[in-house]
């Protein structure tokens, strides 16, 4: 499996730390429920999934990867930076 | 008086010569990471230029020659290795001192990539990984900085704790590919 890092181009798997699903971080007075769900809930896709990856022996840069957990194909990466507010662990 | 003698990383393991390649340790007088502060980016390339006469590496890329390179070293960071860092250039970076962080060794000879093929998962020949590229990378399971620093050389870097390491994975994969030719 081959990841394209959005500063260091494509490269082998073993570079990238694997964090988790790339979630919407709830608001401070979204209740018990938004965050149990944020902390504790995780969705299993068989397909498309969103996740944050840390090219820790690259350029350190996080990014979020779209992947596919049937074919295993990675669709795309982005620089979490760029996605600031979006998503975070 | 106690007598303290420095020692370099990788003293007593190199110089080393197998076949046609050779493995040196290069012992530069200082490492100074450079990390520009936020929208400091173009200043400090040209605070560099005025003061080591090389400009900020874009990613993947070194600038400078032999006695005093800049290479990109990550995220936001370039290593200055040679020079000790002009201390003007900390009105643009934050710059930390890591002469004594790394073992820096020199790999050259007809086929070196092919060295390197065995212990880096990048590829490094010459059609696609040209003079002045540098990586940062693994090196089996160490963390590391290769540059192409020449048509048939390179610089290698990991830490310094793992310096035997290192000359241990470069003699064995030498002797592989020596072996063969």
């Amino acid at each position: 499996m081959r990841i394209t890092c959005p500063i260091c181009g494509a490269r082998d798997r073993r570079e990238f730390y694997y964090q988790g699903a790339a979630l919407t971080r709830p608001g401070p007075d979204d209740g018990a429920q938004a965050w149990d769900d944020y902390v504790h809930l995780r969705d299993n896709p068989a397909g498309i999934t969103r996740e944050l990856w840390q090219h820790e022996a690259g350029c350190a840069a996080w990014i979020v990867v779209t992947r596919d957990t049937v074919t295993h194909a990675v669709h795309g990466a982005e620089l979490a930076t760029d996605l600031a507010g979006e998503v975070q662990s | 008086m106690l007598e303290l003698t420095a020692k370099s990383p990788c003293s007593g393991l190199l110089p080393m010569t197998i076949g046609p390649f050779t493995l040196t340790e290069m012992t530069p007088l200082a490492m100074t990471s450079i990390a520009p502060r936020k929208g400091q980016e173009s200043a400090l390339s040209d605070a560099l230029k005025a003061a080591h006469g090389m400009a900020f590496p874009a990613p993947g890329r070194a600038t400078g020659k032999a006695e005093a390179r800049a290479v990109w070293f990550g995220r936001g960071v370039a290593l200055l290795i040679g020079p000790t860092a002009d201390a003007a250039l900390a009105e643009h970076a934050a710059l930390t001192d890591q002469s004594d962080a790394w073992a820096v060794v020199r790999l050259e000879g007809q086929g070196a990539e092919d060295v390197l093929a065995r212990l880096v998962p990048v590829d490094l020949r010459a059609a696609v990984f040209k003079r002045g590229h540098t990586a940062r990378t693994q090196l089996m399971h160490m963390s590391a900085s290769v540059t192409r620093v020449g048509d048939r050389a390179f610089q290698i870097m990991v830490f310094r704790s793992m310096a035997a390491t290192l000359v241990h994975d470069l003699e064995t994969a030498m002797r592989s590919i020596a072996a063969r030719s």
